[in-house]
């Protein structure tokens, strides 16, 4: 039988199907794997009460966001251009658009 | 059924053929739509996983922690603070930590220092003169265990350590730039007097109590900033949120340029087209049998741009450590985690990527064809 051009689409299309369901195949296994990995880092985080990802090094309110002081990122003066690249990655301070925890409404002494 | 599925066949032979005589075109549009997909794919993808595994990871991360502020700045906090704690009722355990930078000029990279707290299980007691080192510092630096460290302190004074182990490569994504000591140590190598800690972190009996307490806290310690471990999770889920947006907005001036192009294409026909259409139906082919091969063209086009560019998106995110986005997500930084993320697949943002990658581009195949298709074959013709 002559092979048409359709025939060779569609083996094409379902040798690239295959795969994309194959990538849900692989996604199921390194979970399985991954959990263990994922366990020892929660291990760790719980050992040395840790507070964040180590993917920006490079300040330290990319280093630590959930620990910097919300004025950190304009340390020179208010209007101060972010210095680092990875600032861009980041949202601004939650100041600008929200406050702290909001606790101080249930102190009685300022904060 | 059997004819119906032949009439296909010919008809996406015949399409596969129009397609080829027009064949850098075609190619260049399926690498532009391919990459696309690939580059929005892969966004998704990554940032979906690293969202998956912050929640997972730092869900076990300290409580409470409270921190002093000085003018607006974190400052050290006393001793004293502990004990004022310690008399909050619902709190369980409170411990103060010890953890500060330090910019190493040999390599030009920033490191967390930290004393463990000897009660950290796995870690023992780091002696003094020890320290242990994350998997990153332990590549920059070109040290295994055994090996001597020294470090100027910020007073000026020489400390060498030897390195007793280096945390695994696999913790990469939370202890890359960490270096851990003693915490006789960490006092002499920062100079902080004993007595003072960087914060202290507090666990509690009844979760459900953590926001009663910390109001406590704030009530009994005016200066203190109090960070729930709720909003270290919510911070992370916003900057992921963030840091897709940022992306998909750097992204958004390729993907109009792609629309412009793919709708151009798609819409707007040339006379070559509109020729081979007048033709078709001049004989004898209905308007249903052009509409037909049109939509194949554009459901070829776009499923295969879908499944390349996916596949390759999951290979590039979950197997190459997404390695093209290194250079951005890096910035600056000296020391960046070599880290494999968990694949998390949401399907639900699959089907939405199919959506808008697959069906607009079909749809924008078939109307102008529709309009085409319908005018009388001698006046398409004609031009």
């Amino acid at each position: 039988m002559q092979s048409r051009s359709s025939h060779r689409v569609f083996a094409f299309l379902a040798i690239w199907l295959a795969l994309f369901l194959l990538t849900f195949a692989d996604a199921a296994l390194r979970r399985d794997t991954g959990a263990r990995v994922l366990e020892a880092n929660e291990q760790l985080v719980a050992q040395l009460g840790l507070t964040d990802l180590c993917l920006f090094t490079e300040a330290r309110y990319t280093r630590h966001p959930s620990q910097a002081d919300l004025q950190s990122a304009f340390q020179d003066h208010p209007l101060a251009f972010e210095h680092f690249p990875s600032g861009s990655l980041l949202p601004p301070p939650r100041n600008l658009s929200s406050s702290y925890e909001n606790l101080d409404r249930k102190t009685k002494s300022a904060d | 059924m059997k004819i119906w599925i032949e009439r296909q066949k010919a008809l996406i032979d015949f399409t596969l053929s129009s397609l080829a005589r027009r064949k850098l075109k075609n190619l260049g549009l399926l690498l532009v739509y391919t990459v696309i997909v690939f580059l929005l794919a892969s966004v998704m993808l990554y940032t979906h996983a690293l969202r998956h595994e912050a929640a997972q990871v730092l869900k076990n991360s300290p409580e409470v922690i409270v921190q002093r502020m000085v003018a607006g700045r974190h400052d050290l906090i006393p001793l004293g603070y502990l004990e004022k704690l310690g008399r909050i009722r619902g709190v369980q355990n409170k411990e103060g930590r010890l953890w500060g930078y330090f910019y190493d000029n040999v390599v030009s990279a920033n490191y967390t220092l930290m004393a463990p707290s000897p009660e950290s299980h796995g870690f023992g007691r780091i002696a003094d003169g020890k320290i242990v080192i994350g998997a990153a510092v332990a590549r920059e630096r070109g040290l295994v265990p055994g090996n001597l460290i020294s470090f100027r302190s910020y007073t000026g004074k020489l400390f060498v350590f030897t390195v007793a182990a280096v945390l695994p490569h696999e913790a990469e994504l939370v202890s890359a730039d960490l270096l851990l000591l003693s915490e006789t140590d960490f006092r002499a190598f920062f100079d902080i007097p004993a007595g003072y800690y960087n914060d202290i972190a507090l666990s509690v009996a009844n979760p459900q109590e953590v926001r009663n307490i910390a109001s406590k806290i704030s009530e009994t310690l005016p200066d203190a900033r109090i960070i729930l471990r709720e909003e270290v999770l919510r911070t992370y889920e916003s900057i992921f949120n963030w840091r897709e947006g940022i992306v998909l907005v750097l992204l958004s001036g390729s993907i109009l340029a792609f629309a412009i192009f793919a709708w151009e294409k798609a819409s707007g026909l040339s006379a070559e087209e509109k020729r081979e259409i007048g033709i078709l139906k001049a004989i004898g082919w209905e308007t249903g049998d052009v509409l037909k091969m049109k939509f194949w063209e554009g459901a070829l086009v776009s499923l295969t741009a879908f499944l390349l560019g996916y596949v390759a998106a999951y290979f590039h995110v979950f197997h190459f450590s997404a390695a093209l986005f290194e250079p951005v997500l890096k910035g600056w930084s000296v020391l960046y985690p070599r880290f494999e993320l968990v694949p998390v697949v949401d399907g639900f943002q699959i089907a939405t990527l199919f959506f808008f990658t697959v069906f607009p581009y079909t749809v924008a195949t078939i109307v102008p064809i529709w309009r085409a298709a319908i005018t009388d074959p001698d006046a398409v013709m004609r031009g």
